[in-house]
């Protein structure tokens, strides 16, 4: 029992990454029709933003140390952030200790600004033109985006922690009647899982309540009418585009800590956010999450020990074992609609 | 000739030709020049050509011509791979039975995964493929490590059976004695042409490949694909079922598939398993696309591209760069190579991803429709002033891929 | 037809001369040479294949600078390193035999395909006599297969299987780097001081053959000590999120969790083991412990403070104190920077080696620099006396067992040396089970002629 509950909660946690990757490439495949295989880049870019808020919190002057040496037996070069000599080690540190919900700050205009100039310098030249074309442009537009950010950052895996506060774990089990030291969560997930489900409220709200979403959502279901009836739908999809790069970028901020950032994460998590995608259905935004959640949870189980002892490696396929399953059963995954993505 | 049109004789015939010079051609710079880093006449490189050429062909005979975009087709790659090294393992080093039982199970496994994938179509029948390729590669990787030999990639050890092994039998992959591996070298001025055998062996199966390809291009079957990518639909109101067209497609695409993971091996016997992967994958569908699908050159020149960056620019180190600028001024020759540096030798991607970009940019049909256009200019030129219409067949406009 | 697999420099150096004296083109086809890309000119060629690309890039970044800086030694240029402390004298910093020492480098991508492709393409295209490099297992033993058909020597660079110099051991392949049962041999006894005897461990192994000898490795020799192993669970490479295998550890009953794990899978799983507070916890009345059986410090750069105390074990690191490792570490320090990691300390003296032995055979004939390798007994490179042994062209030396440094005062100490372990201590025979048994033979050595 407690296992099961454990590996929910697993599951809760991969599925809200998978969940906030989905839905930003549903947005974008929803309203401008674009297949966006730069999605992964833009969740990698966000995680980076945390990154990029570590060193600038971090940026310091070199003060020499005459009573220690480096390795080549030199003084000691000491590096002390600028922020902690502002405000003292004490509040500095804190606030360093801090830069991941801090890049929070910085993902969101990065972000939305980097979706404006994708797609007001590129994607939009491709609304006209076949699927493939837009695959291999976004692809290549990939590549170029880690290159850059490998060429920067190097190719290790960096660590940026969780702020000290949110870094510990907690008896998930002893507030469920269990008997404690059963279920320990770690802190930073539970917060992980509060914050996606937030966004994705958010983006449902907006879109929901707001007469701007309302005019995206009629454009969604029918551009050339929403266009006939005098209203710019084309700056509405730009927004709407860096609406997406932003949810993606939030999700790859957040996620620093439970995943060190390396320039590849976002190739690793392209596939399988498409996988989502298309399990969820093309173009579905409930699909999206819902498929995201429920491939997580399906993850999480099968890496059970007692699942993994009856099928061996079934943890390596089940992801592409469940969108067979299910694209076999329901056509167009579980909310797709018909005639999206289908010549 | 051939059953081919007089047009098209003569465009297999360049072809042909090109194949065959293929060992000239790719080395215009002489060995001792500082440009004969961009010589690609080597014999691995050249059977790569060749190799993803025939992959390339065959997947362009699925995406194409019927429009279908599989996101698998590694997985029967990798199939031919293991089969021919099994076959190393089992018999012996010629490579024939491994290619023909590679082309037969690959077909197989075509068949199977075509029957299933195909029951959807669009990006559905994508992820499908995707899935299973995956799948494939997951598994070959982690639990079939007794049949694959996981991340050390299968290869033959001595103490395998090879039960066809004679006392004077070649060590290394051969055709009846012709080994793979031998090359004939000649020296004309500065220049070294590598003749190898594995090549020639690919380039003719490539050249039969690419025929097999033209003849199907152009028979009944053929324009019912096409149809088929024109309107689906409309086909299936007329009464035709489009599914076994599709699916015969699929396989044949499959044997190319398994006959190119095939010759692989036959030049290298060793299968990784990463063949299998969805990059591989993802890799003959930029080879097809930035060729220009659905034509015929186009996804050997795409293969050719791919492969000659991978292979020459990811060995331009600054050490190479150094010698290339040596004649400039210091203060310039260290900046040139601070500005080339972040494109070659470890940022080969990036220059990879920057020409991808590019050419789908600025030549929407690949790079066939860069060739054409380079031969329209010089056209033009010679008609000057002759009419020339945008749009000489009257192709419907494409609809917009927004709000579908 | 003539049979000249892979040569080139031979009929090059021929033909440009007589290319030149003749007005005409003289067309010849080649002659064998004595051996595969035999040197014939002023200089001779070493080829560099490490991962440029992918997760091991900055691993590999940290290759070629060591190689580069061995080839400057190699020719007389910089401080010459290891070359004053190594026990050899065959060296003289110029060159080889008279040769001036040239390189090409290449991409692995750490994928056994494209490292082969590289690697042919260096022998093929560039004429290489000598392939180093590489950042993982599945590529060493692919380039080292394909230097066994070809005719040249590979020196491996980091590859820590087993089956490097076990199962798939060949005639034409060496290996300084230590392997996975040296790993566990000389962890054992530090884990039995610091953890006692009666301790049940949980393994978490990547799904791949590097992972599985190493968890082969540790077991036998934690078992050895008295310990239980609970589970093994085999993690898909590359997982990114191993939460749910690690929660199922706790319920286990085990005390100790072993992540034979490598790069980013270590780093991740590593930091989130921490994160799931294992190591805040008690049980069997013990404090729950991590082992991370190989280390490599740009790994344990990246896992940051959560590597803190966690042992594991390493071929050689820059805070040794010889003079061997000061020479080398003060003259790539003082070129790049920063202290060398373990792999490039591997590639480099790799090189070295490959070198000396050529200048002691008197020749770049494969075979005689086999025969010049084998059983060669050596010292001054930083790990102590060492022997390169015939029987599997594995070296033998002392293995260095690691910990997390508690106070790390900069990046490049996160890790401090917690034992050498004598070298008697690790090894064990050519035949052993875990190295393919008595029927692991190194084959015939092969020049290519």
């Amino acid at each position: 029992m407690e296992a099961i509950i454990l590996q929910i909660l697993n599951g809760l946690d991969k599925g809200s990454a998978y969940a906030l990757i989905a839905l930003g490439l549903t947005l974008i495949f929803g309203t401008l029709g674009v297949v966006n295989f730069a999605h992964g880049a833009l969740f990698m870019i966000g995680a980076f933003c945390a990154v990029i808020m570590q060193r600038l919190l971090g940026l310091s002057f070199e003060m020499v140390d005459e009573t220690k040496t480096d390795f080549l037996g030199n003084p000691l070069k000491v590096q002390v952030p600028y922020v902690e000599s502002w405000f003292g080690p004490e509040l500095g540190g804190a606030i360093i200790n801090w830069s991941v919900p801090l890049g929070i700050a910085l993902a969101i205009p990065v972000m939305i600004v980097l979706g404006f100039v994708m797609e007001r310098g590129l994607i939009k030249h491709f609304y006209k033109r076949p699927h493939a074309d837009q695959i291999l442009v976004t692809f290549g537009l990939a590549i170029v985006l880690q290159e850059i950010i490998k060429y920067f950052f190097g190719a290790n895996p960096i660590q940026t922690g969780a702020p000290d506060m949110l870094s510990g774990s907690f008896d998930f089990g002893t507030m469920l009647g269990f008997d404690p030291n059963v279920i320990i969560y770690p802190l930073w997930r539970l917060v992980y899982f509060l914050f996606a489900l937030f966004i994705i409220a958010g983006v449902f709200a907006f879109l929901q309540f707001t007469t701007f979403g309302m005019v995206v959502r009629a454009g969604m279901a029918d551009r050339e009418t929403v266009g006939l009836l005098g209203i710019d739908i084309d700056r509405r999809f730009t927004i709407m585009f860096g609406l997406a790069a932003a949810v993606a970028g939030l999700a790859g901020v957040m996620y620093t800590p439970i995943l060190a950032p390396n320039y590849h994460m976002g190739m690793d998590f392209l596939v399988l956010s498409f996988v989502v995608v298309v399990v969820g259905g093309m173009g579905s935004l409930p699909g999206a999450v819902a498929a995201g959640f429920l491939l997580g949870i399906l993850q999480s189980f099968a890496s059970m020990n007692e699942i993994k002892s009856i099928i061996p490696g079934i943890d390596q396929v089940i992801i592409y074992l469940v969108a067979i399953v299910i694209l076999l059963t329901r056509p167009r995954g579980l909310m797709g609609r018909k005639g999206v993505m289908e010549d | 000739m051939f059953g081919l049109s007089a047009k098209d004789t003569r465009f297999l015939l360049i072809v042909v030709f090109l194949t065959l010079a293929t060992p000239i051609l790719l080395q215009p710079f002489p060995e001792t020049s500082s440009l004969a880093q961009f010589n690609a006449g080597y014999p691995d490189l050249m059977q790569k050509f060749a190799i993803f050429g025939i992959f390339a062909i065959g997947f362009n005979i699925l995406f194409g011509l019927t429009g279908y975009l599989s996101f698998g087709h590694a997985a029967f790659l990798g199939v031919g791979s293991y089969t021919v090294v099994w076959m190393y393992k089992l018999l012996g080093y010629n490579v024939l039975p491994g290619l023909v039982l590679a082309v037969i199970i690959s077909a197989l496994f075509a068949l199977l995964i075509g029957f299933i994938s195909l029951r959807r179509s669009g990006i559905y029948f994508s992820i499908l493929t995707l899935a299973f390729a995956q799948m494939s590669y997951n598994l070959a990787y982690s639990v079939l490590t007794p049949i694959t030999n996981g991340e050390t990639g299968l290869q033959v050890y001595s103490n395998d059976p090879q039960i066809l092994m004679g006392e004077n039998s070649p060590t290394s992959p051969h055709l009846f004695g012709l080994v793979m591996r031998d090359s004939v070298q000649v020296d004309v001025g500065g220049w070294l042409f590598t003749f190898n055998i594995g090549y020639y062996f690919c380039a003719i199966i490539a050249i039969l490949a690419f025929y097999i390809s033209l003849r199907i291009f152009r028979s009944p079957f053929g324009m019912m694909l096409r149809a088929i990518k024109t309107n689906q639909t409309r086909m299936n109101y007329t009464g035709l079922n489009s599914r076994p067209y599709t699916l015969a497609a699929f396989v044949i695409s499959g044997m190319y598939a398994g006959l190119a993971g095939g010759l692989l091996a036959s030049m290298d016997p060793l299968a990784g398993a990463e063949r299998m992967q969805w990059t591989a994958s993802g890799e003959v569908v930029l080879m097809t696309i930035l060729g220009g699908a659905g034509t015929l050159m186009g996804p050997v020149l795409g293969a050719g591209f791919i492969k000659y960056c991978e292979n020459i620019f990811s060995k331009i180190n600054d050490g190479v760069l150094h010698g290339w600028f040596a004649f400039m001024p210091d203060g310039l020759e260290d900046f040139v190579i601070a500005l080339i540096h972040p494109f070659v030798g470890k940022g080969w991607h990036l220059t990879l991803g920057i020409l991808f970009m590019l050419v789908v940019i600025f030549l929407p049909g690949g790079l066939v429709e860069g060739g054409q256009r380079l031969a329209r200019l010089f056209r033009r030129k010679r008609k000057a002033g002759g009419p020339s219409r945008k749009d000489p067949e009257h192709r419907p406009n494409p609809e917009p891929h927004v709000a579908e | 037809m003539t049979n000249s697999n892979l040569t080139r420099r031979g009929v090059l150096k021929t033909g440009a001369v007589t290319g030149a004296g003749l007005a005409l083109p003289t067309i010849f086809t080649s002659r064998a040479s004595a051996f595969t890309n035999e040197p014939t000119g002023s200089t001779v060629k070493f080829g560099f294949n490490v991962p440029q690309t992918g997760p091991y890039a900055e691993e590999g970044l940290d290759e070629l600078r060591a190689q580069e800086l061995a080839v400057e030694h190699l020719n007389g240029m910089g401080d010459g390193g290891m070359l004053q402390t190594f026990s050899s004298k065959a060296l003289d910093g110029t060159g080889i035999l008279g040769k001036k020492v040239e390189f090409v480098t290449g991409d692995t991508q750490t994928k056994s395909d494209a490292a082969r492709a590289s690697a042919k393409s260096m022998i093929e295209k560039d004429g290489v006599v000598m392939i180093n490099g590489g950042s993982s297992s599945g590529v060493a033993v692919a380039v080292q297969g394909l230097c066994q058909e070809a005719g040249i020597i590979f020196m491996a660079g980091l590859t820590h299987s087993n089956d490097t110099t076990g199962k798939d051991r060949k005639a034409n392949g060496f290996r300084h780097f230590f392997n996975a049962y040296m790993s566990g041999a000389a962890l054992a006894p530090v884990l039995e001081k610091a953890y006692g005897t009666e301790r049940r461990a949980y393994h978490l192994t990547a799904d791949y053959t590097w992972g599985y000898t190493q968890q082969e490795s540790i077991q036998a020799s934690t078992e050895a000590l008295g310990w239980q192993t609970v589970n093994n669970v085999l993690t898909p490479v590359g997982a990114g999120d191993f939460s749910s295998y690690i929660t199922p550890v706790l319920q286990s009953g085990a005390d100790v969790l072993i992540l034979n794990h490598y790069g980013g899978d270590m780093v991740n799983s590593l930091t989130q083991a921490v994160q799931f507070g294992l190591r805040d916890k008690q049980v069997n009345g013990k404090n729950f412990e991590i082992v991370v059986p190989l280390y490599s410090e740009l790994m344990a750069e990246g896992a940051g403070a959560n590597i803190k105390g966690v042992y594991g074990s390493m071929n050689w690191n820059w805070q040794l104190q010889d003079p061997g490792t000061k020479a080398f570490v003060k003259s790539f320090g003082e070129k790049y920077g920063r202290p060398p990691s373990n792999s490039a300390h591997t590639c480099y003296v790799q090189t070295l080696l490959y070198a000396d032995a050529v200048a002691r055979a008197g020749s770049f004939n494969p075979c005689a620099v086999v025969e010049a390798l084998e059983d060669f007994d050596f010292d001054g490179m930083g790990n102590g006396p060492t022997t390169y042994r015939g029987a599997d062209h594995q070296c033998f030396k002392d293995v260095l067992v690691m910990k997390g440094a508690e106070n790390p005062t900069t990046q490049f100490d996160v890790l401090e040396i917690v034992e050498v372990t004598p070298r008697a201590q690790v090894e064990y025979a050519p035949d052993h089970p875990m190295f393919g048994g008595a029927e692991a033979s190194l084959g015939e050595c092969n020049d290519g002629a």
